[in-house]
């Protein structure tokens, strides 16, 4: 499934930004896209709103959405707002 | 109200899910925070609401025109310092209290959402307070203020929350409804996102977010008695009562209300009320105010006197006071709508009321409690601390302050050390879920990580065990000054009796009392104990089987403890260390028991149990305490040399049958198994060549000491299903319990060995480990096999071969019982069976059908169950596996 994705490093301390560019990536992905977020801490309101407009987009465009590396406590946040179900995981 | 939601527009129902949505993300967002990040966002806002203390207090008189400023600046105050200095250093994130004892460590979950409802009495000290709450335990909250203290409430929340932000608080974390109905509350009470209504408010509010069908913390109506007695610092009451009273107006919904006055003080309490600026009214003028400030119809208080000056009551009401009067009092002769003044009045005019007496005052204060009252708040002024304790007893309020003023005490941290609050749970009889002062915990949902704990376990023996040939001779040892002797006939006339009174000393005066050779009955045991009183016994010897040392312990019992209730005594118990009837420890007189086993079976010179039979009522009453264990247990072979091969072959089967039992129980611990099994090898080994020899003095002394081994380990860890299955069957049928065990046993080794249905719950053992602790047995007896299974299989086959050889009956069919008596029987067996104590400590839990199984086994004989197949596992592992 990941093996002709599109790879995208989201940084702990630009998750907009790197969001943002993610749904730039979206609009030319011919494949799924994998958001690595191996090194994001903590999210704020903001990215969850950036995390719902890209889901959003993803939907439109009927790209599926991985994102990889995500803590618990990230987890737990996107559960309760309910988002896990609009994305894929992978460990 | 579901008509009321409906009635919002479109338009308003997406500002409220508006409203929620970024409440909701807030709170989610909030989920990652540590304590550190929370306590950084705590401070600076209470710094923040002190600082603007004064302002809101000003913004909150003049949109409500309720109260007094300074009053409500000093609200704001200790709604922001006085909580924080509470809350400051308790853990409200992650792991917040442990019980390491306990194993215990209670962890913290935010709610998510809370709606929070706030009054126009205390507008913005309740929003300070929740703001300061909610961030404490990471919560988001929606605030619906009261439609008059909008704009007060709108600033104290913008103040909260711009310096929550700044400090690192997500944004979104605290939103205000600009306006507020009816509906947008109703929409937002049953919103599925919202996870709490906290309601300070009218009780109609309270009672609406009750309704709601979500979880509620809420505030009701409040009635303060106080009880004013006489012995009293009567200054230091009045000015308490005065400075609650008239604090803010009285607006604090825990405010006195009605104050019941001993007789004694009553005039000079009025007269100090007076001296310090309040107006005393007369009946007359009790009478008008009565009808003004209180709604007739409702009777319920009028709402244009709430939060007003006394003078300005006064002035409404048309009564001629003082210019500086600060309270109006009205004496009042009793509670109900024929006192209108006895309910709740949040302004300065407090109720009076003389008794004559303390039960008189404290009825009156009961009354006024259940005028809408109850569950809130009650105080008392004296120095008397049974009155106090009695005070506290009668009345139903969540805070009964002593001693101080009633609405700044109800706060707590100011007059004492209750938890500070801007809101009193009212318990259930204000139709709350709590009596707290509501705090942080309440915004909490509090998880409980629970570590497995092992039970104490036990082991106990009898102080003194002689075994071996001529272990009589011992008995010398014991100075005694009146000694009696419990036994059978048979053992008179085989010359037992005479054996034993040989080696008692000289000067001991021994009297024999010969008892039927049968299970005891309580006619006989009380017999006993006359003849233990009659001849003031200091020792009682039991010689004889079970049913004569059983006996023997329970005159004991009733000797030492002669209230003791045998039927009591005999109720049923699931753990011995937490049973509900305790066996006396107070006692009228002391007896050594020594117990003389003349049987290789039951153990019970060494067993904390005794069997009674309750001919009046036709049953047997176990009796079961350590209390009950004999204190000196005599082991010596001489006196089962005669026994004969039928009953060695039967009691030697019941000894097999406690060391399996014991060693598969869910209460076998290392030192039981150590009993167990080296009882289990000595029964294969020495049972037969004391059934074939019965003059084998070796197999003898190895049979007795392994009935004493045994039963020391089940008097420790218990038996099981075997016993069960045996008393039924063996009760019904009439066979001896020796047999009935027999005839049961390969069959319960398989049982136990197969993978149960149901297991028992055993917190001492880790995973199911019966099938296993038997191939151990196999090992220890050398019986061959690779396997779990295959061991097991050589143990049941060794088990059977052992009956055999004891010319044990192999099935109940061959005791000459047809199939259709043991079927109709069968409904009684499986019930008796089950209702039997002895299999609660079986590995595994029978069912009732499987009871039936096993008795349809055992009826067959041979055709035994498959044992199951069990994980395969190395043995030697198992030697510690309990």
């Amino acid at each position: 499934m990941t093996m002709n994705a599109e790879w995208l490093e989201i940084d702990g301390e630009r998750v907009v930004q790197d969001l943002q560019a993610a749904r730039e990536a979206l609009d030319s992905a011919q494949n799924d896209v994998v958001l690595d977020f191996s090194s994001v801490r903590r999210i704020d309101p903001s990215a969850l709103r950036a995390m719902e407009k890209l889901a959003g987009i993803a939907d439109e465009k009927a790209v599926k959405v991985v994102l990889r590396g995500v803590n618990v406590d990230i987890y737990k946040v996107l559960k309760l707002v309910k988002l896990t179900s609009r994305f894929s995981f992978l460990a | 109200m579901a008509e009321t939601v409906a009635s919002l527009s479109e338009e308003r129902i997406a500002y409220l899910e508006g409203l929620v949505s970024q409440a909701r993300t807030a709170a989610a967002v909030f989920t990652q925070y540590t304590q550190e990040d929370v306590d950084r966002i705590v401070k600076p806002m209470v710094l923040a609401g002190l600082e603007q203390a004064q302002y809101l207090a000003r913004l909150a008189i003049e949109e409500t025109r309720l109260g007094v400023v300074e009053d409500k600046a000093l609200k704001n105050m200790v709604a922001t310092e006085f909580v924080y200095n509470y809350i400051k250093d308790k853990r409200t994130v992650g792991a917040i209290r442990e019980f390491p004892e306990r194993g215990v460590v209670e962890v913290a979950e935010p709610i998510g959402v809370i709606f929070s409802l706030t009054p126009i009495t205390n507008p913005t000290s309740t929003v300070l307070f929740k703001c300061i709450m909610a961030i404490k335990t990471r919560n988001a909250v929606i605030f619906s203020p009261h439609p008059s203290a909008g704009h007060c409430c709108y600033e104290a929340v913008r103040i909260m929350y711009e310096a929550a932000v700044k400090h690192g608080a997500p944004e979104g974390v605290f939103t205000c409804l600009e306006s507020q109905t009816l509906q947008d509350n109703a929409y937002l009470m049953r919103h599925k996102d919202v996870g709490l209504i906290d309601a300070t408010g009218g009780p109609g509010m309270v009672k609406a977010a009750y309704s709601s069908g979500k979880p509620a913390l809420g505030v009701g109506p409040g009635n303060t008695p106080v009880y004013l007695e006489k012995t009293a610092d009567l200054n230091m009451a009045v000015v308490d009562i005065i400075t609650s009273k008239t604090f803010d107006n009285g607006t604090i919904c825990a405010s006195e209300q009605t104050v019941v006055i001993d007789d004694e003080i009553y005039d000079s309490v009025l007269q100090k009320f007076s001296d310090l600026g309040a107006h005393i009214c007369n009946e007359k003028e009790t009478e008008l105010l009565g009808r003004t400030v209180i709604d007739p119809k409702t009777g319920y208080m009028q709402p244009m006197a709430v939060g007003q000056k006394a003078t300005d009551i006064a002035r409404m009401v048309g009564l001629s006071v003082k210019p500086k009067t600060k309270l109006l009092i009205a004496p009042i002769q009793g509670v109900g709508p024929e006192h209108p003044l006895s309910v709740e009045k949040l302004f300065p005019v407090l109720a009076v009321y003389r008794a004559k007496s303390v039960n008189e005052a404290l009825t009156v204060c009961v009354d006024v409690n259940h005028a809408g009252g109850i569950g809130h708040t009650a105080v008392i002024f004296s120095r008397n601390d049974q009155i106090i304790q009695k005070f506290g007893e009668v009345m139903n309020a969540g805070r009964i302050i002593v001693n101080s003023p009633g609405s700044i005490g109800a706060l707590g941290g100011v007059y004492n050390d209750m938890v500070p609050t801007f809101s009193f749970g009212c318990g259930t009889g204000g139709g709350n879920s709590t009596t707290d002062n509501v705090n942080v915990y309440n915004y909490l949902n509090i998880k409980r990580v629970a570590r497995r704990t092992q039970a104490h376990m036990w082991f106990r023996v009898p102080n003194q065990i002689y075994f071996n040939m001529n272990a009589v001779e011992n008995l010398r040892h014991f100075q005694s000054r009146s000694t009696i002797i419990i036994t059978n006939p048979a053992m008179e006339q085989i010359g037992h009796v005479d054996t034993v009174r040989r080696h008692i000393p000289p000067e001991t005066h021994v009297h024999v009392s010969v008892i039927p050779d049968a299970e005891p009955e309580v006619k006989v045991v009380m017999q006993g104990v006359e003849a233990l009183n009659f001849y003031k016994a200091d020792q009682i010897i039991a010689l004889g089987g079970g049913s004569v040392i059983d006996a023997a312990k329970i005159m004991k019992l009733k000797y030492e403890s002669p209230e003791a209730d045998l039927e009591e005594l005999a109720a049923p118990f699931l753990d011995l260390r937490k049973r509900v009837i305790q066996y006396p420890t107070e006692k009228v007189a002391q007896a050594r028991l020594i117990a003389i086993s003349t049987t290789s079976g039951t153990g019970s010179e060494v067993t904390p149990f005794a069997v009674l039979t309750d001919k009046e009522h036709g049953r047997k009453v176990t009796l079961a305490d350590y209390s009950l264990s004999p204190d000196v247990a005599i082991v010596d072979p001489q006196f089962v040399m005669s026994m004969p091969k039928g009953l060695t072959a039967d009691t030697g089967i019941d000894c097999l049958t406690h060391a399996l039992e014991a060693g598969v129980s869910i209460f076998a611990s290392p030192y039981t198994d150590s009993n167990a099994m080296q009882a289990i090898r000595m029964v294969f080994k020495f049972l037969p060549i004391a059934y074939e020899h019965p003059q084998d003095e070796e197999a003898r002394t190895m049979m007795h000491n392994a009935a004493c081994i045994a039963a020391i380990a089940f008097s420790n860890a218990a038996v099981g299903v075997n016993h069960a299955l045996a008393h039924a069957f063996g009760a019904r049928f009439g066979v001896a319990h020796g047999r009935a065990n027999a005839l049961m046993l390969p069959h319960v080794i398989a049982f136990n060995a197969g993978v149960p249905t149901k297991f028992m719950p055993s917190p001492n053992q880790r995973g199911y480990i019966a099938h296993k602790k038997y191939a151990m047995v196999a090992d220890l007896l050398g019986l061959g096999g690779q396997t779990i299974d295959e061991k097991v299989k050589s143990l049941v086959a060794a088990t059977e071969q052992l009956l055999d050889r004891l010319a044990i009956p192999r099935s109940i069919a061959d005791l000459g019982i047809s199939k259709e008596e043991f079927e109709r029987a069968m409904p009684d067996l499986v019930k008796i069976a089950f209702d039997d104590p002895s299999w609660r400590s079986n590995p595994r839990m029978p069912l009732l059908s499987e009871l039936g199984d096993l008795f349809w086994s055992a009826y067959r004989g041979r055709s035994l169950p498959t044992v199951a197949k069990a994980p395969q596992q190395q043995i030697a592992e198992e030697w510690s596996c309990v």
